[in-house]
C-alpha cells in the first residue's frame, strides 16, 4: 500500500478528502464548460428563432445519417470510458488499458467522420466567407447557421482532441502502474470530461442535424 | 458514501442500450411531421433524457452526495438563466424575421 500513501498531497488529511476536493473541483470546472458552450447554444437559439426557415433550409444540407452514426460512435466511446473507470475501480489493469485504448479509437473514428463532413462542406461552398454559396433569398441567415455549425462542432472537436490527449496520458500512467483500487482519480476525472463532451454532442446532434426536417 | 462510487457493468450496459435506442428514436421522429413545433419539443426532450442518463450513471452522480448534486444543478441553473434571459427578450419584441 506504500504507493497509495505517496499520492496524497500534504495539504489533505487523508485520501478520501483529497478525492472529494478533486471530484468537486472537476464538477465546478464542468459547470464553467456548460456556460462556455451555453453561450454558443444561446446564440444559436436566438438566431434560429429569428430565422426559422433559413435555419431549416441550411440544416437540411447536413447529412443526418453521418450525424446519427457519429452520435452512436460517441455514445459507444462513453460506454467504453465507463468500463475503463470500472476496470480501474476493480483493479483490473489490463481491462483499464484496453478500454482506454478502445475509447481513443472510437474518439478518432468520430473525428474522422467529422473531418469527412467538413471536407464535403468545403466542396459544397457551405463554409461562411467569400466562397459561401446558398440558393435563394435566405443565403445570409443560412450563412449564420453555418457559422454556428462550424463554431460549435469545431469547439466540440477541439474538446475531443484534448480528451484523446488526456486518455493517452492515462494509458501511459496505467502502464507504469500509477493507479490502484485506492487511487485512480485521474482516470475518473478524465472520464467525467469525456462524458461531458459526449453530452454536448447529444444536444448538438438534434439541434444542428434534425430540427430542420420539420419546423 | 464515497463520491463516484461503484455502478455495475449491467447498469452501464442498460444505459448504453437506452442511449442507442433514444438516438434511433430521435432520428426517426425527426422525419415525422408532428406539427405545432412539437418536433422541437420531442428532439430536446429526448436529448435531455439522454443527458440525464449519462450524468446519473456514466458520471456516477446517482451514487454521489448532495454537494455534488448542488454543483451539477447550479451549472444547469445558470444555463437556464442565460438562455431564458436572452430568449424572453427575443420572444417579446419585434426582432427581424419574426
Amino acid at each position: 500500500m506504500s504507493d497509495v500513501i505517496t499520492v496524497r498531497a500534504h495539504q489533505f488529511d487523508d485520501l478520501e478528502q483529497q478525492h472529494e476536493a478533486s471530484w468537486i473541483g472537476m464538477w465546478i470546472f464542468l459547470a464553467t464548460e456548460v456556460m462556455f458552450f451555453g453561450g454558443m447554444f444561446t446564440g444559436y437559439a436566438f438566431y434560429r428563432a429569428a430565422y426559422p426557415q433559413a435555419f431549416a433550409a441550411a440544416s437540411n444540407r447536413l447529412d443526418v445519417w453521418l450525424g446519427a452514426i457519429n452520435t452512436a460512435v460517441l455514445i459507444s466511446s462513453s460506454f467504453t470510458m465507463a468500463l475503463a473507470v470500472h476496470g480501474a475501480e476493480t483493479g483490473r489493469r489490463k481491462a483499464l488499458i484496453r478500454f482506454l485504448l478502445l475509447t481513443i479509437v472510437l474518439g478518432a473514428v468520430f473525428l474522422g467522420i467529422k473531418f469527412f463532413e467538413y471536407h464535403s462542406k468545403f466542396e459544397e461552398h457551405l463554409v461562411p466567407g467569400h466562397s459561401f454559396q446558398f440558393e435563394g433569398l435566405l443565403a445570409r441567415p443560412a450563412e449564420i447557421f453555418f457559422s454556428f455549425y462550424f463554431a460549435m462542432t469545431g469547439m466540440h472537436a477541439l474538446h475531443m482532441v484534448i480528451g484523446i490527449g488526456l486518455l493517452a496520458v492515462m494509458v501511459v500512467k496505467a502502464r507504469r502502474g500509477r493507479f490502484s483500487t485506492g487511487y485512480f482519480t485521474p482516470v475518473e476525472l478524465t472520464g467525467l470530461y469525456w462524458h461531458f463532451v459526449d453530452i454536448v454532442w447529444i444536444f448538438l446532434f438534434p439541434l444542428l442535424y434534425l430540427v430542420g426536417r420539420h419546423l | 458514501m464515497k463520491n463516484g462510487a461503484h455502478i455495475s457493468v449491467r447498469a452501464y450496459a442498460a444505459v448504453f442500450a437506452a442511449l442507442l435506442a433514444l438516438t434511433a428514436l430521435t432520428t426517426g421522429v425527426a422525419f415525422v411531421d408532428l406539427g405545432g413545433g412539437l418536433n422541437n419539443v420531442a428532439a430536446l426532450a429526448i436529448a435531455v433524457v439522454k443527458a440525464v442518463l449519462v450524468i446519473l450513471y456514466f458520471m456516477h452522480v446517482r451514487t454521489s452526495d448532495r454537494f455534488t448534486w448542488i454543483v451539477v444543478g447550479a451549472g444547469f441553473f445558470w444555463l437556464l438563466i442565460l438562455v431564458g434571459g436572452v430568449m424572453d427578450d427575443l420572444l417579446t419584441r419585434n426582432w427581424p424575421g419574426r
